[in-house]
């Protein structure tokens, strides 16, 4: 039985339907993330877990048991809030305390555990401090603090890392895998920044306008998304309108006007006709002045419209000229590690492109 | 991985502008904002200057004079004979005074107190429940002529068979104190983090303990600053109290209103300059610990 279970959830807000008909399951240990962009119904989802808003209709079990009914302080998770929500009249020791003194813990044990759990997040010397004399960084570690304390079985993150400058949020990524790993708590984070998503998670569920995209782990959404929105909203992706025109078991041809045929692979069998988009990764497009095409491959020449250099890596905008006839224009991307000045190729460039047949992924809804 | 260049030279102005070609000259920030400033910019000017000093005058002076001749050693107002502490002296002798004195802190700290725990609430409503009906119901009395209300509950008290007095007073002023506790206390909590609330829900805590050990504490300094509000405008309130006084139970402004019919005597500026010193006293505390309510928000 998984630790949480939501079964069919539907919350509305006037005629607005926030989050639709949604079930995920949510096994004990895991790093789950809820990702999507704002306003998909991913917080609406976390605040109903949470026990801050009701479904309209569904259920949310965890260990089993109804949640619906259950008041938010009877629930045993704890939630990390964007702003971390500090309370600013109350010392660092004694917001870390809270949870304990409203469980009715004594007061001895309550110091150890404060003084002991201080220590774990490196903020021995922090105790006496208010909030507001904290950093950004150190309001972050009390609030995990906080939320650990009395163990619970579910931890709520929503978007902790939002208000973090780059290098720190980088910083505390690290540090919330390790955490996680070492609790062994279960962690849900809801969050719109699908790398972070990717680098933290152990499953995903990408939600788009209140209802499941798709779940999965990390290296499934990105590699094989499950649909149009998936594809486009995770990473960079080529998005090519296409229809099947022949379709065998693995193999697939595909019509991309103008490219013509173009060889795909799909696990399912499709009907001819089929009309769908064919979700290309630009790092699986391979891009030189020449490529002798290797068998189940791909293989067109174009012209270098635009470049986007980005440091370590150059993402090439190829325009592609096949037959006079141009128009689609494809991203291809290659790292600079081989370069021996800022890029390969300058706008105007002739180049060819080549990519293999499973490399793409025909999606269709 | 090979390539058709050779050349890796730094790209001359004309290469770097055709890989990123900027489609026109980007309006300079600095200068719609120059404009702006220019706009909204005040000039020094002595006719403006002068203008306000004036007003502060017109409105200042009076009082001023009234204090200065509290000390005037003169049984008549008109003129400025020496300093004398005198009539400070006759106030604390003078015991119809001491009992309205009396009366008056009585009526504003019962006032006060209970417009205090009621106009928390009303502000905790006003804040909770967003409702339109809410927040007029609770001001109206603000924007309701003194006068009007004073006649209201008058009759109000009359239909009740009341006796007039302290009780009636009290009643009285608690009802138009309630609206400014209940504005400060709103405009405090509009402040305050809402997630603080659900953190001690989430971290264990009943409603009841949430409200107490968080949502409390946080908004004292607006429930102490309406208090001290409430009980300046107990404390010189006439109109209201005109209405709702009975025999035996004057108060100080209505004390004051009794003696000028005689006569303005130095010792009404006595009295009337401690009254502005408590109620200067009680604002300012007031303003420092709600700064943004005092503001109008």
């Amino acid at each position: 039985m998984a630790l949480l279970e939501i079964q069919n959830v539907t919350r509305r807000f006037g005629n607005f339907e926030a989050v639709h008909d949604v079930g995920l399951e949510v096994e004990a240990g895991e790093f789950f993330t809820l990702l999507g962009p704002s306003g998909c119904g991913k917080t609406t989802l976390l605040r109903m877990i949470a026990g801050f808003d009701a479904p309209d209709a569904g259920r949310i079990f965890l260990n089993g048991q109804d949640l619906v009914a259950t008041p938010p302080e009877k629930r045993p998770l704890h939630t990390i809030f964007q702003n971390y929500a500090l309370f600013p009249h109350l010392t660092v020791a004694d917001n870390i305390a809270f949870p304990m003194r409203m469980a009715k813990l004594g007061e001895r044990a309550i110091a150890e555990k404060v003084k002991q759990i201080l220590d774990e997040v490196r903020l021995s010397e922090m105790g006496g401090r208010y909030p507001a004399d904290l950093s950004g960084g150190q309001k972050q570690r009390v609030a995990i603090a906080r939320a650990l304390v009395d163990r619970p079985h579910l931890l709520l993150l929503d978007e902790p890392l939002a208000a973090l400058d780059l290098k720190l949020r980088e910083q505390m990524q690290i540090e919330l895998i390790n955490l996680q790993r070492e609790v062994g708590i279960t962690f849900i984070y809801v969050t719109h920044d699908q790398g972070e998503a990717l680098a933290l998670s152990h499953r995903i569920a990408v939600m788009d306008a209140g209802k499941v995209m798709q779940v999965g782990r990390p290296e499934d959404i990105y590699e094989f998304p499950a649909n149009r929105f998936v594809a486009d909203f995770i990473g960079v992706c080529n998005l090519l309108e296409a229809s099947v025109t022949a379709a065998e078991p693995d193999a697939l041809t595909l019509d991309i006007p103008p490219l013509g045929k173009v060889g795909a692979y799909s696990p399912q069998s499709l009907p001819v006709g089929r009309h769908g988009v064919l979700a290309l990764r630009p790092e699986k497009v391979r891009i030189d002045s020449q490529i002798v095409a290797a068998p189940q491959e791909n293989h067109f020449s174009g012209t270098v419209r635009a470049l986007i250099y980005m440091g370590d890596i150059t993402m090439y905008h190829v325009e592609i000229t096949c037959d006079g006839a141009s128009g689609l224009t494809i991203k291809a991307l290659l790292p600079n590690s081989q370069a021996r000045g800022a890029s390969f190729f300058e706008v105007g460039d002739r180049v060819e492109i080549a990519w293999r047949y499973d490399a793409g992924r025909f999606v269709y809804e | 991985m090979s390539n058709g260049h050779g050349n890796y030279a730094a790209p001359d102005n004309e290469t770097r502008h055709a890989r990123f070609p900027l489609p026109s000259p980007l309006p300079q920030a600095g200068e719609g904002d120059k404009g702006l400033l220019r706009k909204f910019h005040v000039k020094h000017s002595w006719g403006l200057l002068l203008a306000g000093l004036g007003g502060s005058l017109f409105l200042y002076l009076p009082l001023v004079i009234v204090v200065v001749y509290s000390f005037n050693d003169s049984n008549i107002a008109a003129q400025w004979v020496g300093f004398t502490w005198r009539w400070y002296d006759v106030l604390l002798h003078d015991a119809e005074m001491i009992q309205a004195a009396y009366n008056s802190l009585l009526i504003a700290l019962v006032a006060s107190a209970v417009a205090t725990v009621l106009g928390t609430l009303a502000g905790m409503a006003m804040y909770r429940y967003k409702l339109r009906l809410l927040p007029f119901l609770v001001v109206a009395p603000l924007a309701i002529p003194e006068i009007l209300t004073g006649v209201s509950l008058l009759v109000f008290f009359v239909l009740l068979n009341m006796t007039l007095g302290l009780i009636s007073i009290m009643l009285a002023h608690i009802s138009f104190c309630i609206s400014f506790v209940a504005i400060v206390v709103r405009s405090r909590l509009a402040g305050m983090d809402e997630s603080l609330v659900e953190a001690a829900r989430d971290l264990g805590a009943t409603p009841w303990q949430s409200f107490r050990l968080i949502t409390l504490p946080l908004i004292v300094p607006g429930v102490l600053a309406g208090a001290l509000l409430a009980f300046t405008m107990s404390i010189d309130d006439f109109v209201i109290t005109f209405f709702t006084a009975g025999v035996e139970s004057t108060t100080l402004p209505l004390k004051i209103y009794t003696m000028i019919k005689i006569a303005v005597t130095p010792e009404v500026n006595a009295i009337s300059t401690i009254l502005m010193l408590i109620t200067l006293l009680l604002v300012t505390i007031a303003s420092k610990l709600a700064p943004n309510a005092m503001r109008g928000g």
